[in-house]
């Protein structure tokens, strides 16, 4: 059976947002553990998007942004996305190191620190999405991107693209102390994927 | 001077001069822009996806270089340009990221630009100016006075074809 994004009612909507929860609250104990510090979190957004709404997020089109791109391997086939504007991606960096930094560039070892937290954090996520569907998924190494917001975001889009006009994703707002860093998380699994998603949910 | 009009993701728009045509942070999308010399009428595509016959939900013409190609021509034709005065340039079907694994979806800007060249030779509209490729995203300003396309990225300069 085939799957129109367009179409999820908001039965399947409200299991992705559960998911979407659960696999925050999983990342936002990794991250805690990870920098040994309190990490509070808002409750996750998961939101369906137009393609024309889409470079409204993360400051517009040109905004230069930090993409994070895995891909999704066994009983699950796609790719997960994580995507971050600048300043979240400083602030990551910074809770990590327990310290400000004065300059706006990130250094390679800025890069290397952000590729290791959206692994985790985007473990985390498929770990919870494993774990309620009985589905085995695996992520691959991740490959990064410093670009505009409109480039690093066209890849989810063209992917998502192939099944209907919209794009599905959860918003995540974590905090430490006075910083914040606000993720997007695409999950982007491919059609006869999604279907083994929702199956394994119950919801289809 | 005169308008500026944003071109959005699986979109399409015409002008007749003065005034630009511009779509902001293009990846591994294609813009395609078609400008009718004599009579400066201009027309801007941002295709996602190479064909729509791939694909079973199509309806939206935009979003596929073939379809979108030819939607573009009807518009600028609608406005009055001729077929034969046109030309093209192209931009964009970058790969934003890259794995080992030898990924089909990761290669998609290179079958956008290939679908779209290949669609502009059938409809026999010669391709004047391309840059396209690479793994980084652009903006494209098409000036619909004289047909040129401007085009900034972020590390990699600016450039005017």
């Amino acid at each position: 059976m085939s799957i129109n994004i367009d179409d999820i009612n908001s039965n399947i909507l409200d299991v992705l947002k559960e998911i979407g929860n659960i696999g925050s609250g999983n990342a936002a104990t990794a991250l805690a553990n990870m920098i040994s510090k309190r990490v509070n979190m808002d409750v996750p957004q998961t939101r369906l998007l137009e393609f024309k709404d889409v470079s409204n997020l993360l400051g517009g089109e040109e905004n230069p942004v930090v993409g994070i791109y895995f891909e999704m391997k066994g009983d699950v086939v796609g790719n997960i996305m994580f995507v971050l504007d600048l300043n979240s991606a400083k602030n990551l960096t910074e809770m990590l190191y327990s310290h400000d930094t004065d300059s706006d560039d990130l250094t390679e070892m800025d890069i290397s620190a952000l590729s290791e937290i959206g692994n985790i954090i985007s473990s985390s996520y498929v770990n919870s999405l494993s774990e309620l569907t009985g589905l085995k998924i695996k992520i691959s190494v991740p490959s990064l991107s410093i670009d505009m917001a409109g480039a690093i975001l066209s890849v989810p889009a063209i992917q998502f693209g192939h099944i209907g006009d919209h794009v599905l994703f959860v918003e995540t707002k974590f905090e430490e102390g006075k910083r914040e860093v606000i993720g997007n998380l695409f999950l982007i699994p491919e059609i006869q994927s999604f279907t083994k998603i929702l199956n394994g949910l119950g919801v289809l | 001077m005169g308008v500026v009009i944003k071109v959005g993701m699986s979109d399409l728009n015409v002008l007749k001069a003065p005034g630009i045509l511009t779509t902001l942070g293009l990846g591994s999308c294609v813009g395609i822009a078609i400008f009718d010399k004599r009579r400066k009428i201009a027309g801007l595509v941002h295709i996602m996806l190479p064909s729509s016959n791939e694909i079973k939900n199509n309806g939206n013409k935009a979003k596929f270089a073939d379809t979108g190609i030819e939607v573009l021509i009807e518009e600028m034709i609608k406005l009055g340009a001729n077929k034969r005065d046109c030309i093209a340039k192209i931009a964009g079907g970058s790969q934003m990221f890259t794995f080992n694994s030898n990924n089909d979806i990761l290669k998609i800007g290179e079958r956008n630009v290939k679908s779209a060249k290949e669609k502009l030779s059938q409809l026999m509209i010669p391709i004047v100016a391309e840059d396209t490729g690479g793994n980084f995203g652009r903006t494209i300003e098409f000036n619909s006075e004289d047909g040129t396309l401007f085009i900034k990225t972020i590390g990699h300069g600016v450039k005017t074809i």
